[in-house]
């Protein structure tokens, strides 16, 4: 029997005789969780919610989405109006992002030009995104020798950057708005194949699967169940990502004359026009080049804390 | 040392693979386009048309043109510039290199330089104000296009301030804006890159090691942290190298300076397809060997590249 | 007031530590009210599942844990008297690799992949003892061989991947030893390791230990491995040491029903044919909300109402075994387990 040389402590407690009957374990207390237990995905997007830059971002691209479709009904003229009257005026209360030389209204424009640019930055995105997965998910998945030529190719294709593959792609097929489209969307795909070629690689090993292929798991069922859920974050991470690399290879090629032809408009084109007369008429240039701007800055921030959410290393 | 001969053949063969497949789609990719040079010139008779078509070798057949021009190639013989009378493409490149390349040197030193600094800084003193600045810098950076950052320049320091020559070419002051306007991206992609490395080798256990063994901050982030997070900067050197090669397209077109890649946007307008081949094979040849290089490196810097 | 045998003996004298994490969901209470001591030339084993914060102590020690989010809540930490808790970095740096020396569970992540390792161990070397590069590339090349590593005039210029993992960890305890520091912290040295590596590593801490005269903390989950080589051993659970003795008080008196899992959850030679190994059934409670009373007595077979209810008080049993464990009071019923009755080894 030994000393319980606590006394001072136990003093301060209300010990009774009773108290020491043997109940033994209780079941439902050890196995009480208290920490509220997240999904994946709940945890992503309460990490997404928290990160004030992201949700502005998102904000922030929805209303010009919106304002790419209710701009230019906002002034009574279309985008390709003429009043010249009107020529190189500043912003004023009538043109609220003033006119171009030929009379045009830049708020209208800017805003039609949204819609072709954020059109061609998305079309292009969804073909180039789907291109890699498929390629990527099929070099990883079958293996072997055609894994290792499919992506020789990717590293030849590569060597070249995007930029001067699409031009001369311009210059076979000649200037247009499908041109521009085909052009983005061939080139921008092995990015994206890589991940996910490294994800399926990544995924092929891993016990789960394994696990799953003993439980009699036929190949598609692996892919939908175990694959897809896993590549999802890395995927949207790209995907958000390659939106403003798409409008940045629109505004470069017009900013140098390859883009859109007359009478298409889009940020990129305008941009073009303002440029040449920036040093008088800074304006011209300057609305649609923070458009351009801000949405990329926005898509960018987006990406940013897609990746930071999605990230499990960060979970705190 | 086995090992790095064999990588060297191999990354030898990659990079001369690559180089025939970049000319042999140029080359077809050229001769797809419907139509020739010479249709929008005014009425050519018929004789001096022969006689065009011969001197470039546009009567022969697909396969025979495409062996020739290998074959002038492998001489180093690009062609002559079927715009610029009398001028070969080799003379025209000649010209217009050094000045590309002073230019793309000096943005990726400063890109590198600062943006390493800039990436290092904010990693070290994370969740702090500087850190912040530099993220928001980087983000910035990278989502304003080179041409915004160019005609931002121009106007505040050529037309505004005054200080400094707004296009052409010719002294030191002309360097400034086109190389600023130039590396500021990379500054930007660069810091970000570098932070997030930083950030990453922080929180490896061997970092905690170097710690544990009573080595002071300043020896823990020089020799072990930044040692290590700069490799990943190393291997997009060479990437970076090919994105300042194609800026400098626009940045030439917007300052007017005498550059290849003025020649490259002038020779697509003007449908001058040897111009246009010979630039794409001679940027695609830079490029290469750029990565080539950056990939020797590579091996020789990460010694787990050696087991590989 | 505990009795210490040899007042000068004394090296590590922690005194009812209490660490903390602060997260996006609470206060997350690793470590409550630790006490515990050092020796110096002795080992003693702290021993718990994963997550009962014997690792984040060890770590306190050497002030290793990141502040924020963790923070020191109270107590001390006395080493040769002087209390690191109160060390500033620049302090602390010069302890750290000199006087108490830490080696961590995975070698391969826990060294710098791009330095070869002689540079590795010369840098405490030329840091601490002011060295010159020579003569510390000389000792590091001694430092490989004391540590048995063959050839070691090559294996210092040669970088960790091309190690395997049994010399990965000796080459790590070569750079904890290299400036002769009084105590060395070993948290899960042999975990990462086969079974055969693990008993070579332990023997050679063991040999090192005698040669050097180094006090050491062995940090463990595996109570099979302290066996041979602890001195004295304190289990942890839920972070409170709940038990803690001479290595033959807790082998052959355990008092304490989580002690008698753990014993009991040990495979041995000498079980009768029909026995089974018992587990523990259940999982620690999650600390960011520690529960009321005894942390084990959810899964405890000999819980009691008081259990539930308040925190036991400590019991000194003799000079050096104490349990914190509401059987040892006068009131509460005779336990009859083998286990009880010094039946472990």
């Amino acid at each position: 029997m030994a000393d319980t040389n606590n006394v001072a402590k136990t003093d301060k407690m209300n010990l009774s005789k009773d108290m020491f009957e043997v109940v033994g374990k209780d079941v439902a207390d050890y196995e009480k969780i208290v920490r509220p237990s997240l999904t994946y995905w709940a945890d992503a997007w309460r990490r997404l919610k928290e990160n004030k830059l992201a949700i502005f971002s998102l904000i922030l691209l929805i209303i010009i989405v919106v304002m790419a479709f209710v701009g230019p009904k906002m002034r009574p003229w279309e985008y390709d109006y003429q009043d010249f009257t009107v020529i190189n005026k500043g912003p004023n209360s009538v043109h609220w992002f003033g006119t171009d030389e030929l009379g045009r209204d830049i708020f209208v424009r800017c805003w039609e030009g949204a819609k072709v640019s954020l059109f061609i930055a998305l079309i292009s995105t969804v073909i180039n995104v789907t291109i890699g997965i498929l390629y990527g998910g099929i070099s990883g998945y079958v293996g072997g020798y055609t894994d290792m030529i499919l992506m020789r190719i990717v590293e030849i294709i590569y060597s070249i950057p995007t930029l001067l593959w699409v031009i001369l792609l311009m210059v076979v097929l000649g200037q247009g708005l499908g041109t521009i489209i085909i052009a983005i969307s061939i080139t921008g795909w092995g990015g994206m194949a890589r991940i996910v070629r490294g994800q399926v690689l990544q995924l092929k090993q891993m016990e789960f699967v394994l696990a799953a292929k003993t439980l009699g798991a036929d190949s598609s069922r692996i892919i939908t169940r175990h694959l897809v859920p896993n590549t999802m974050g890395p995927i949207i991470i790209n995907l958000t990502f390659q939106v403003p690399g798409a409008i940045f290879t629109e505004a470069m090629l017009s900013y140098i004359g390859l883009g859109l032809p007359e009478p298409y408009a889009s940020w990129g084109t305008l941009a073009q026009r303002g440029a040449r007369l920036f040093l008088i008429y800074p304006y011209q240039l300057a609305f649609p080049a923070v458009l351009i701007c801000v949405t990329m800055l926005a898509f960018n921030l987006l990406g940013d804390g897609l990746r930071d959410s999605l990230d499990p290393r960060l979970r705190t | 040392m086995l090992f790095m001969l064999r990588y060297t053949v191999k990354r030898t063969l990659m990079a001369i693979l690559t180089l025939w497949v970049i000319i042999t789609i140029t080359f077809f990719l050229m001769h797809s386009i419907p139509g020739d040079p010479f249709t929008d010139q005014k009425k050519i008779p018929a004789e001096i048309m022969e006689k065009l078509k011969m001197k470039y070798g546009l009567d022969k057949p697909l396969i025979v043109q495409y062996g020739t021009y290998l074959k002038n190639i492998l001489k180093g013989d690009l062609g002559d510039s079927m715009k610029y009378k009398n001028r070969s493409v080799n003379d025209m490149l000649r010209d217009g290199f050094p000045v590309s390349f002073k230019i793309g040197i000096y943005a990726l030193a400063l890109g590198a330089g600062l943006g390493i600094l800039f990436g290092i800084v904010a990693a070290l003193h994370r969740g702090k104000a500087i850190d912040y600045f530099v993220i928001v810098l980087a983000v910035v950076g990278v989502s304003v296009p080179e041409f915004v950052f160019a005609a931002l320049f121009q106007w505040i320091f050529g037309v505004w301030l005054e200080v400094l020559p707004v296009a052409r070419w010719g002294t030191p002051a002309h360097y400034i804006m086109p190389v600023f306007a130039l590396g500021a991206t990379y500054i930007a992609y660069i810091a970000r890159m570098m932070r997030t490395s930083m950030l990453d080798v922080l929180n490896q256990d061997y970092i905690r090691t170097a710690r544990a063994k009573g080595l002071s901050n300043f020896a823990v982030t020089w020799k072990h942290t930044i040692r290590n997070a700069i490799l990943p900067i190393v291997t997009i050197l060479g990437v970076s190298f090919a994105g300042i090669v194609v800026g400098s397209f626009v940045i030439e077109s917007i300052f007017a300076i005498p550059g290849i890649g003025k020649y490259f946007v002038q020779s697509i307008t003007q449908q001058d397809y040897t111009l246009i081949m010979g630039t794409t094979i001679f940027y695609a040849a830079i490029l290469i060997l750029m990565m080539y290089i950056v990939d020797l490196f590579y091996g020789v810097v990460d010694p787990r590249i050696r087991l590989e | 007031m505990e009795n210490i045998e040899n007042k000068e003996r004394l090296l590590l004298d922690v005194k009812d530590l209490y660490v903390s994490f602060d997260t996006y969901a609470g206060e997350v209470q690793a470590v409550r009210g630790v006490t515990f001591h050092v020796n110096r030339g002795e080992t003693l084993a702290i021993v718990g599942e994963s997550g009962c914060g014997k690792s984040v102590t060890a770590q306190t020690v050497m002030q290793l844990i990141p502040m924020p989010p963790g923070r020191i809540k109270g107590g001390n930490i006395f080493f040769e008297g002087k209390d690191l808790s109160k060390y500033s970095d620049k302090q602390m740096e010069k302890v750290r690799g000199k006087d108490i020396s830490m080696i961590f569970q995975d070698p391969m992540t826990s060294l710098n992949p791009t330095m070869r390792i002689g540079k590795q161990i010369m840098e405490g070397l030329m840091k601490h003892q002011k060295l010159p590069k020579n003569e510390a590339k000389n000792r590091s090349i001694e430092m490989l061989k004391l540590v048995g590593l063959p050839n070691p005039e090559k294996r210092a210029n040669q970088y960790p991947h091309e190690f395997s993992g049994g010399m990965r960890q000796r080459a790590m305890i070569a750079i904890a030893l290299a400036c002769n520091p009084k105590l060395l912290i070993a948290d899960e040295p042999t975990t990462a390791l086969d079974v055969t590596i693990q008993a070579q590593i332990m023997e050679l801490m063991k040999d090192l230990q005698v040669k050097l005269d180094t006090a050491i903390i062995l940090i463990t989950h595996d109570l099979g491995v302290v066996a041979k080589v602890a001195d004295r051993i304190a289990v942890m659970y839920a972070g409170v040491i709940i038990e803690s003795g001479t290595s033959e008080e807790i082998f052959h008196h355990p008092q304490h029903p989580y002690t008698w899992g753990l014993l009991k959850s040990v495979p041995r030679l000498d079980m009768e044919t029909k026995g089974r190994l018992v587990p523990i059934y259940g999982t620690p409670p999650d600390l960011f909300a520690p529960p009321k009373g005894c942390p084990f007595a959810p899964r405890c077979d000999y819980a009691m109402k008081v259990c539930k209810t308040y925190g036991p008080v400590r019991t000194n049993l003799t000079e050096s075994h104490y349990t914190h464990c509401w059987l040892q009071h006068e009131w509460a019923p005779k336990v009859d387990d083998k286990f009880a009755k010094g039946g472990a080894v």
